[in-house]
């Protein structure tokens, strides 16, 4: 029961941070229809901002606001530089021309900081783990993850349904030109935008910086489940992102979780362990070729 | 007349080379030029998908990768002497593993394709995508081939008893599948289906009320493209006498793609300049600094941004110019 309720945690960890990297992302599909690929960079950049900036001052706090800052300020200059160029071009175009940035971002921080793995340790206080219930102890920095990912959910829902901006969001993501031909200054819009898309994809790579490795390529990895949350949640809505966010955070850490115990009952326990983790890994995109099949559109498409 | 004279030129210069490479103090160009005729081949499968049809997989690596693992497992099975499912016998014969591995990836094709083609845009970028990250992990999770380390062919296979382990003997294997697939390409693109793909890419709604099925020839086309690139897949396991689940990674069908990009979509031309451009880059690059992939990167991003039709349409340019 505890292991179910461990895992479930975790599974919800992993559901808030594909959130807040799909929120971004997801927004940035929906308003500018463009794809992409070096959402996962910014990831990186956060990771890698934070996790120096902690180490060379000592301070682990210090890395947040460095994390911030960095994939803020890398996120506008790419949307300067390379996005501006990209609005009216095909998605063929897109896929490629950030595809690229992947390989500049990838090579640029094995310039700057090495191949090797780095490390960021967590102050004691966060690390130690707590007592949630009786037999289930869980570390409060995960704990702390979980409740910062839901505030930016609560945070991003108020900037969008409550504010003068987030009204020209979702009139954005449901018709573009009408907007801009309303007099707004879409060209604005879409860097404030872009930079707060950024600042999350930061956020989440300051957060997951203590828990997993922080190297080049990891952007990567999140990024293709990134997509599959955008594509089930359906392109251009923040509700769509957390509901498939937290859905698949959960399916995904279960499977993984359980699958191969469940298949030691059938088989050898390394072929087992082996063919639980494949099983595991197509879960996710699987659940998406289901949704697409079913509502090609995804499950809350913002265009009518 | 004279793209006929040129390509016989060209086909002509290919043939002499493991000839004439060794006197020319580069024994290492045939192989090198092996491996751009294999991706080529892959490059313009996916251009009659993509340039053709208009239809943006970004899931290609499925079908190379396919073609890639179906002479590994066949090989396997060979080798161990043990029947796949208990019936299949595996083989090294270059004229079973070559069709076998075209008709597996013309029915993985079908399936994706049928299923993928119910969406558009985006949502069939990322369908497509989805489906070869199945299969890549898939693939990587089955240990019995290898998993995460691919299978390694000891004993290239064969063809009318020729052991293809002889590099000039599978050089010319190469030459002559890539030719005949190219003549084939021509044939189809310049048939009525061809026109009718074209068609469709520019406008279904005309195409459907002259009484054409878009689904259905975009089905077609995706199929024939996943078989082309299934046939490129297997190729490159004969040839490399290796199976890699790399060849299944997303960042396989990228490369694919920027092979594309960089000779000039929908175009002939394109893709053999593409993949000849992509390889030789990356080959060259890699040799020349560690961090090849920035320059790489820095290069796509220009011609992303900065050109139209990629080389093709620069050689158009210039021919332009000058006539």
């Amino acid at each position: 029961m505890t292991l179910i309720l461990e895992q479930l945690l975790n599974g919800l960890l992993y559901g808030v941070m594909l959130f807040l990297m799909a929120a971004g992302l997801t927004l940035i599909f929906g308003i500018m229809g463009v794809i992409n690929l070096a959402h996962g960079s910014l990831y990186m950049v956060g990771a890698f901002a934070g996790a120096w900036a902690a180490s060379a001052t000592g301070n682990f706090w210090l890395g947040l606001p460095a994390a911030l800052v960095a994939s803020t300020v890398v996120g506008i200059i790419v949307e300067l530089g390379v996005m501006r160029r990209l609005y009216e071009r095909d998605h063929l175009d897109q896929v490629l021309a950030t595809f690229a940035l992947i390989l500049i971002f990838n090579e640029l921080t094995v310039l700057l900081f090495g191949r090797q793995p780095i490390f960021l340790q967590l102050p004691d206080m966060l690390s130690q783990p707590i007592e949630l219930l009786p037999g289930l102890l869980y570390p409060p920095f995960r704990l702390l993850i979980i409740l910062v990912g839901l505030l930016v959910a609560l945070g991003l829902y108020l900037l969008i349904n409550r504010t003068r901006i987030g009204m020209l969001v979702r009139a954005g993501s449901t018709n573009r030109d009408m907007v801009r031909a309303l007099g707004v200054d879409i060209r604005l819009l879409y860097t404030l935008i872009f930079g707060l898309g950024s600042m999350l994809a930061g956020l989440a790579g300051f957060m997951m910086a203590p828990v997993v490795s922080v190297q080049v390529g990891m952007g990567e990895q999140i990024l293709l489940a990134t997509f599959v949350v955008v594509v089930i949640g359906g392109v251009g809505s923040v509700k769509g992102a957390f509901v498939a966010g937290i859905t698949l955070g959960v399916l995904d850490t279960g499977l993984r979780a359980f699958m191969p115990g469940l298949l030691r009952h059938l088989m050898a326990g390394p072929d087992a362990d082996a063919l639980g983790a494949g099983i595991s890994s197509m879960g996710i995109y699987l659940l998406m070729a289901i949704v697409l099949l079913v509502q090609p559109k995804g499950l809350f498409p913002a265009k009518g | 007349m004279r793209r006929i004279f040129l390509s016989f030129i060209v086909v002509a210069c290919l043939a002499a080379l493991p000839f004439v490479a060794p006197a020319i103090g580069q024994p290492a160009l045939p192989s090198l030029v092996a491996r751009v005729m294999i991706y080529a081949i892959a490059a313009a499968s996916l251009n009659l998908a993509l340039g053709a049809g208009g239809m943006v997989s970004f899931g290609h690596a499925a079908f190379f990768g396919i073609g890639n693992y179906v002479v590994g497992i066949l090989y396997y099975h060979h080798a161990e002497g043990v029947p796949l499912f208990g019936f299949i016998p595996g083989t090294d014969q270059l004229l079973i593993t070559l069709p076998v591995a075209i008709l597996v990836s013309g029915l993985l094709a079908l399936v994706i394709g049928a299923l993928a083609l119910r969406t558009g845009g985006v949502q069939f970028i990322m369908i497509t995508l989805a489906f070869a990250q199945m299969l890549f992990a898939f693939f990587v999770s089955l240990k019995t081939y290898g998993g995460d380390d691919g299978i390694i062919v000891r004993n290239a296979n064969t063809l009318f008893g020729i052991g293809l382990r002889d590099k000039t003997a599978v050089y010319f294997v190469i030459l002559a599948v890539a030719v005949l697939y190219f003549l084939w390409l021509n044939r189809v693109l310049g048939s009525s289906f061809g026109t009718m793909l074209a068609g469709i890419r520019q406008n279904e709604k005309r195409m459907m009320s002259l009484g054409i099925e878009p689904f259905r020839y975009k089905l077609y086309a995706f199929v024939l493209s996943g078989m082309g690139a299934g046939l490129a897949g297997a190729l490159m396991a004969v040839f490399m006498r290796f199976v890699s689940p790399d060849t299944l990674a997303w960042t396989k069908s990228g490369e694919l793609m920027i092979m594309i990009i960089l000779g000039g979509v929908g175009t002939f031309v394109g893709p053999i300049l593409g993949a000849a451009a992509f390889t030789l880059l990356q080959t060259y690059l890699a040799g020349w600094t560690e961090h090849w992939q920035l320059v790489l990167g820095i290069l796509l991003l220009v011609v992303v941004l900065g050109t139209k039709g990629g080389i093709q349409g620069l050689l158009a340019r210039f021919r332009g110019s000058a006539a």
